[in-house]
């Protein structure tokens, strides 16, 4: 991989970065439901109050003037204040944070794992009923929204057997425990939102894996390896697999960006307290620094994982020279 | 490719046919099925009739309001229909002509044109869309504009590459010489050869739209004069059909919208199987 082509990926990530800013800034100037409306509910607030709110939050500024600062203070990692927790962007989306890693990240990894084997063993037996089916699932899944398949899973394991908590990240009775007994109350309430989201991601991870290992099956060096009189599994693990796992590789780098909006759903349906959720209610509150704040975040992360994929795929794949 | 080949090798496809049947009949229902079942909104039952569960005067039961689900998902047939096509024509639209100019015009417009795209492709789309139908106000009309106008990204990527090896032809460099205008040549010969591929993308975008409805409506940003099959999962939601373990409320809107999905799902499988030859030797 040549210097040239990491310059210019690292120019285009910059140039998307400057356009996620400029749509972010003027997208939120033009929401209705002003802000100070919201903050001063007393209808017999003076004007006096009103202007010394507007002025605390820079709303008496300009557009211009208030995109200089917004900017500036993005690069800073201040965005502002929050108008309902009247707390700082900054920490309210940080308490936030670790439910949705902990989500996504088991989520992913659970995809990653049965996905590429799905994906393998599908490829391997094509045709076959196994294939058909792994086909039709990952079909199934993909038509699905996810909201619903989330609501499926509760119908079935909360209110049918009546075995899972259906929301939320504890229960209330244990909200003082610590150690392994808050551990262990996380984990059951982890469950079902994993088992959704990994059933959401799980069928395209299958899909890239079966078909970019067919694809690899077909080429002539592969002919060339069986000519020799390796046997199926060798080529399988030697010489087919580790160039058919090169799409997957970029794939779970892009969709890593995605997953913390992906996750919007799945978290709306189960109260799961990550920043999807921050998201969906700061949108309901009309919480423009909040909203901003996350949308810049989840935007950054996919211009950034983005172009990791882009790195990498020009690192595993050597024939990339554009 | 000539139309009657065309349509044998879709016949000679499984997937395609079961897809296409799905739809049709899916088609049907919209088309006629409001005019056979009367449903308004705006009409609640009675106290007795609140969460009924099916019976022979309501065949899916009712909802939390007294109305007849089954009459809901008739009327909602046709809102979830026409706004997934009517979004991904808009989709479509963008998409192709920024793909098509983008590619055969290459040097600064192509990387003005793609830098937008890389911009469109990166922004979180579900939170964008929530955010744009906030600020729009829910009507339908608004709800087909802000799935059109961020579903297009992928689309010009895809049209983009095809024209570029499109526009290397030979019969290209000929038309030129004979004094043909770039848009006579993306017209007549980038754009008829690039429609295949942009047809049977077009399906696949249908089904993603005809999700992004279901999934605007039930998070609450629907038109609740005409509810879709989204906004009664969100009533259904809403109101605990959940734990009052009303089946008959959340199963059969839902089960709606994996039969239309997969119906074009399917469909674009087969379409893609068939305009690109590569996929169909194997």
């Amino acid at each position: 991989m040549n210097r040239k082509y990491i310059v210019k990926k690292l120019f285009y990530a910059c140039i998307t970065l400057m356009g996620v800013l400029l749509i972010n800034f003027f997208l939120f100037r033009i929401m209705p439901g002003d802000p100070v409306s919201m903050l001063v509910r007393n209808p017999n607030a003076n004007i006096e109050t009103v202007e010394k709110m507007k002025a605390a939050y820079g709303l008496d500024k300009s557009l211009a003037a208030q995109f200089v600062t917004y900017v500036s203070s993005m690069f800073i990692g201040d965005f502002g204040t929050s108008f309902h927790y009247n707390m700082p962007v900054m920490k309210v989306i940080g308490d936030r944070v670790f439910a949705t890693i902990l989500l996504v990240g088991t989520a992913e990894i659970i995809a990653i794992i049965f996905g590429t084997f799905l994906g393998i063993v599908a490829a391997h037996k094509r045709g076959t009923k196994l294939d058909v089916g792994a086909l039709s699932f990952s079909l199934v899944t993909y038509a699905m929204p996810s909201f619903w398949l989330g609501i499926l899973m509760i119908a079935f394991f909360s209110g049918f057997l009546g075995i899972l908590p259906t929301s939320g990240m504890t229960s209330p009775s244990l909200y003082f425990a610590v150690g392994m007994q808050r551990a262990s109350d996380i984990a059951v309430h982890l469950v079902l939102p994993v088992l959704t989201l990994a059933l959401v991601l799980l069928g395209e991870y299958m899909l890239v894996m079966r078909s970019s290992l067919i694809e690899v099956l077909t080429e002539d060096y592969i002919l060339t390896a069986r000519a020799k009189g390796f046997d199926d599994k060798t080529i399988l693990k030697k010489h087919a697999l580790p160039n058919a796992m090169i799409p997957m590789a970029t794939l779970v780098a892009m969709s890593l960006g995605f997953v913390i909006a992906g996750a919007l759903q799945v978290e709306t349906v189960f109260s799961w307290p990550g920043l999807g959720r921050l998201m969906y209610d700061a949108l309901q509150n009309r919480d423009y620094p909040l909203l901003q704040g996350i949308f810049f975040i989840t935007s950054m992360c996919t211009i950034g994982t983005n172009l990791i994929s882009d790195l990498l795929y020009g690192y595993l794949d050597p024939r990339v020279k554009e | 490719m000539k139309e009657n080949q065309f349509i044998k090798q879709f016949l000679k496809n499984k997937m395609g046919v079961v897809g296409f049947s799905m739809l049709v009949i899916f088609i049907l229902i919209a088309l006629f099925g409001p005019m056979i079942v009367q449903y308004d909104p705006q009409v609640f039952g009675e106290r007795a009739d609140v969460l009924n569960p099916p019976s022979a005067a309501h065949w899916l039961g009712t909802d939390d309001l007294g109305r007849d689900v089954f009459k809901a998902l008739i009327a909602g047939s046709r809102v979830s229909l026409i706004v997934g096509v009517a979004a991904t024509f808009i989709s479509m639209f963008i998409g192709t002509s920024v793909g098509i100019f983008s590619g055969y015009l290459g040097g600064k417009t192509d990387n003005v044109l793609m830098r937008i795209t890389d911009v469109f492709l990166v922004l979180p789309w579900l939170p964008l869309m929530l955010v744009l139908a906030a600020l729009l106000g829910s009507n339908i009309w608004n709800i087909i504009f802000v799935i059109g106008i961020t579903g297009w990204a992928g689309t010009a990527r895809i049209v983009r590459a095809q024209t570029l090896t499109e526009k290397e032809r030979q019969y290209i460099e000929r038309s030129k010489s004979f004094g043909a205008s770039n848009l006579f040549i993306i017209w007549h010969h980038i754009f008829p050869n690039v429609f295949p591929l942009v047809f049977a993308n077009t399906i696949l975008v249908t089904a993603t739209s005809i999700l992004s409805e279901t999934t605007l409506s039930f998070l609450g940003m629907g038109d609740v004069s005409k509810p879709s099959w989204g906004t009664t999962l969100h009533f259904a939601f809403e109101s605990g059909a959940l734990s009052n373990k009303a089946y008959w409320y959340f199963m059969p809107p839902g089960v709606c919208v994996l039969l239309l999905v997969l119906a074009f799902t399917l469909m674009g499988f087969a379409l893609d199987e068939i305009v690109n030859p590569k996929l169909r030797q194997r």
